[in-house]
């Protein structure tokens, strides 16, 4: 971890270094210029002008760059007894993108650099490294360090085993950081029947996980709501080859209805499993088979998808430390109702398999999870100002479980360079060992500023 | 009793029916009207096989403050239908730079949308039934951008005027659905059939939004064996006088006729941008 960060310290130390050796060539250059257009009226006053300068600046480099600075924090509006700090997030983050096209290949570079106030440590998180060739015609190969993202849920994910940040997505980053890197290959067929996408992972990429560390979670081992007195160290998959995954996606538009296959090998993203010998959490064998429909549907989009997850490490489902296989249902439907006005609603059903065998051999005292946990979501969208304000709040609720997350978030752009944003992630739940449930003391607001360039 | 109820229900598709043949027989203006406006739609949202240009436009405020977007825009017409496709790629401002669009747009039916969201690798469809919806937070409407279907509204020729020195016909566009203006004029060039200028009436029937066409270039392309060229409004101005906000476009590095394939509107180019292409 240590390394990575004089490591990432380092690029970007180079990096500003090459920065500033261009501005002086530039701001010389634009000095220049500026003395031959004479004195031209610039609305935005002096400040017009230092973007103008840092945008020719930009502009001079051989290669494009973009990115942002960002402050940003938040904090529980209750005590939580698990967890010591009440502050969630306190931290500035700097994200470069660095992006080059060459005849046979494109180069995407991108790193956020940042402090982090609540963890107390500065940290680099490489979000994308990565080419993108195209070796035939009919081919793409993306090979590196990418975000990965397929299916049709809106913040519900069945065939998209592509590494998850729920941390970041619990504590109010920008939606961005739900995902998290995949180091991976990814080849891309395409053809006029059917295209193809395969993804191999050589070495599991997790997913960023509750792990107890700034968010509270319920931990089934103790019985109990637990944070940063019981982190969860899982059992590493990390072996080369060995430990990975491997994902496909077969799809094609039917009149403009997107059809698609998915299949995925390799294990639950989150330490789902437990040894009870070793005391640790696992990553069991997982494997998925599924489907997904999306198009028109009256006034809007309506989609449908499902997944077969194989729990390969207990088929019978009589183990009671690995999940049980499942089957899983979603079916969504989106809609602007007014000018600027959109409205989404989801269901999503979690069927346990093998129920029967869960309940016999789940030890005595645990709380036993239903065989059908049902999911509504309903997402509203409102713009307003000429879309530069923007109002939502995404809601899930649990009929089944009897909990509740809801996330309102007003986000609007000062300029085109400058946004604010404020928001809240909210959890109710009747009980501790619900999915939502289980989030309770870690209820937060926070607040946002973004420049981008 | 029941040939009775038979003969009725016949009868009653008759007259159903009738009303469908009297659409042939419109009066003169009206017949002049949907003329023009077809031949309008071709000049302005359909000249060429295909169409490439970068986009600049500028949003500014009643009090002055100015928001940027730019975005190349790539067209391609169908020419087994009158179909197109549109794919965009938004260079500014930084938020949505990297994004794409991508339309599907259908004469008769509600066009197909999706986008691409790179930081999170996310190809959505839009739903977007309201094809009255501002363009990016401009004050042009989707349906501003990419044409409005003829056979929603009644146009009817009014008569000739000139805007500056040039003739046009000045036709009046009754929605047959109530939206947000009840009233389009538009001064269409008489020779090359371009919008020089429109005026929406707002439901108080008060002159709402002003469109002008300020700076018309003449841009040749292949045609064929031979070249051709083709006029094109390379500055648009929308201005709200309700709000003061007025939306300014520019077009530059215009090209018709460059050899788009159907293929580019795919989500293969979506997530990949075509680079030959958006350069």
């Amino acid at each position: 971890m240590r390394r990575s960060v004089y490591g990432g310290l380092l690029i970007l130390g180079i990096f500003l270094l090459f920065l500033i050796e261009n501005a002086r060539a530039v701001s010389a250059q634009v000095q220049a210029e500026k003395e031959q257009e004479g004195d031209e009226t610039q609305t935005g006053g002096s400040s017009g002008g230092t973007s103008k300068k840092w945008k020719s600046f930009l502009e001079t480099l051989p290669f494009e760059l973009h990115g942002f600075l960002e402050a940003r924090g938040g904090l529980r509006t209750q005590d939580d007894p698990h967890e010591p700090k009440t502050a969630t997030l306190g931290e500035t983050r700097l994200q470069l993108n660095l992006f080059k096209a060459l005849d046979w290949a494109k180069f995407r570079l991108k790193s956020d650099f940042l402090y982090d106030g609540v963890a107390e440590g500065a940290s680099v998180d490489l979000r994308e490294a990565n080419a993108i060739l195209t070796p035939f015609e009919f081919m793409d190969l993306k090979v590196g360090r990418q975000i990965l993202t397929w299916g049709t849920g809106d913040y519900i994910f069945i065939n998209d085993l592509f590494p998850k940040d729920y941390k970041s997505f619990f504590i109010g980053r920008d939606d961005e950081y739900l995902k998290a890197p995949s180091d991976a290959l990814k080849a891309s067929l395409y053809t006029k029947i059917l295209n193809f996408d395969l993804v191999y992972t050589p070495r599991f990429n997790p997913d960023r996980f509750i792990d107890g560390k700034q968010l509270s979670y319920f931990n089934p081992q103790l019985g109990r709501l637990a944070g940063d007195d019981a982190v969860i160290y899982p059992r590493k998959r990390d072996e080369w080859f060995e430990d990975s995954e491997i994902a496909f996606r077969l799809y094609r538009d039917i009149e403009s209805y997107g059809l698609a296959l998915y299949g995925y090998n390799g294990f639950w993203k989150s330490p789902m499993g437990f040894d009870p010998q070793a005391g640790k959490a696992t990553f069991p064998r997982l494997s998925i088979y599924g489907l997904s429909a999306r198009g028109k549907v009256w006034k809007g989009i309506g989609n449908v998808e499902m997944g077969y997850y194989d729990s390969r490490d207990d088929r019978s489902g009589n183990d009671p430390f690995v999940p049980n296989s499942q089957f899983r249902f979603l079916s969504g439907y989106e809609q602007e109702l007014a000018k600027d006005l959109t409205m989404g609603v989801q269901y999503y059903l979690e069927l346990m398999l093998d129920y029967g065998a869960y309940n016999r051999t789940l030890p005595r005292g645990s709380h036993a999870a239903d065989e059908y946990r049902h999911v509504i979501t309903l997402r509203l969208t409102k713009l307003l100002m000429y879309q530069n304000l923007k109002l939502s709040l995404f809601t899930f609720y649990s009929p089944s479980d009897k909990d509740v997350y809801m996330r309102p978030n007003i986000h609007y752009k000062i300029t085109d360079h400058w946004s604010a944003e404020a928001g809240a992630n909210i959890f109710f739940g009747e009980k501790d060992h619900t999915f939502f449930g289980q989030f309770q003391n870690d209820t937060n607001v926070y607040l946002g500023i973004r420049c981008g360039f | 009793m029941k040939a009775l109820y038979w003969f009725s229900f016949i009868l009653t598709l008759g007259l159903l029916a009738t009303p469908v043949q009297g659409e042939t027989q419109l009066p003169e203006p009206q017949k002049a009207g949907i003329e023009i406006m077809e031949k309008e739609q071709q000049a302005f949202y359909s000249p060429g096989k295909d169409m490439k240009a970068e986009i600049r436009m500028e949003l500014i405020t009643a009090a002055g403050e100015k928001r940027i977007r730019v975005l190349t825009m790539l067209r391609w017409n169908d020419p087994k239908s009158k179909d197109q496709k549109y794919f965009l790629y938004f260079r500014e401002p930084s938020d949505v730079r990297g994004m794409t669009f991508m339309v599907w747009k259908y004469p008769l039916k509600e066009s197909d949308r999706w986008i691409y969201v790179p930081a999170i690798d996310l190809v959505r469809r839009i739903a977007a039934s309201d094809a009255r919806s501002s363009f990016v937070g401009s004050d042009f409407t989707y349906e501003d951008v990419s044409g409005r279907n003829i056979s929603a509204d009644t146009h009817t020729l009014i008569r000739e005027e000139k805007v500056g020195d040039r003739d046009c016909y000045l036709v009046e566009s009754v929605p047959k659905q109530p939206i947000d203006y009840v009233k389009r004029i538009s001064w269409i060039n008489k020779i090359t059939f371009l919008p020089l200028k429109e005026e929406y009436y707002d439901v108080q029937n008060q002159l709402a939004r002003v469109f002008t066409a300020d700076k018309i270039e003449e841009i040749a392309a292949p045609e064929g064996a031979g070249r051709k060229s083709f006029p094109t409004a390379v500055r648009r101005t929308m201005k709200n006088l309700k709000t003061g906000h007025r939306t300014e476009v520019t077009l530059t590095s215009v090209s018709y006729n460059v050899a788009l394939q159907d293929n580019i509107f795919t989500e293969r180019y979506l997530r990949n941008p075509p680079e030959r292409w958006i350069k």
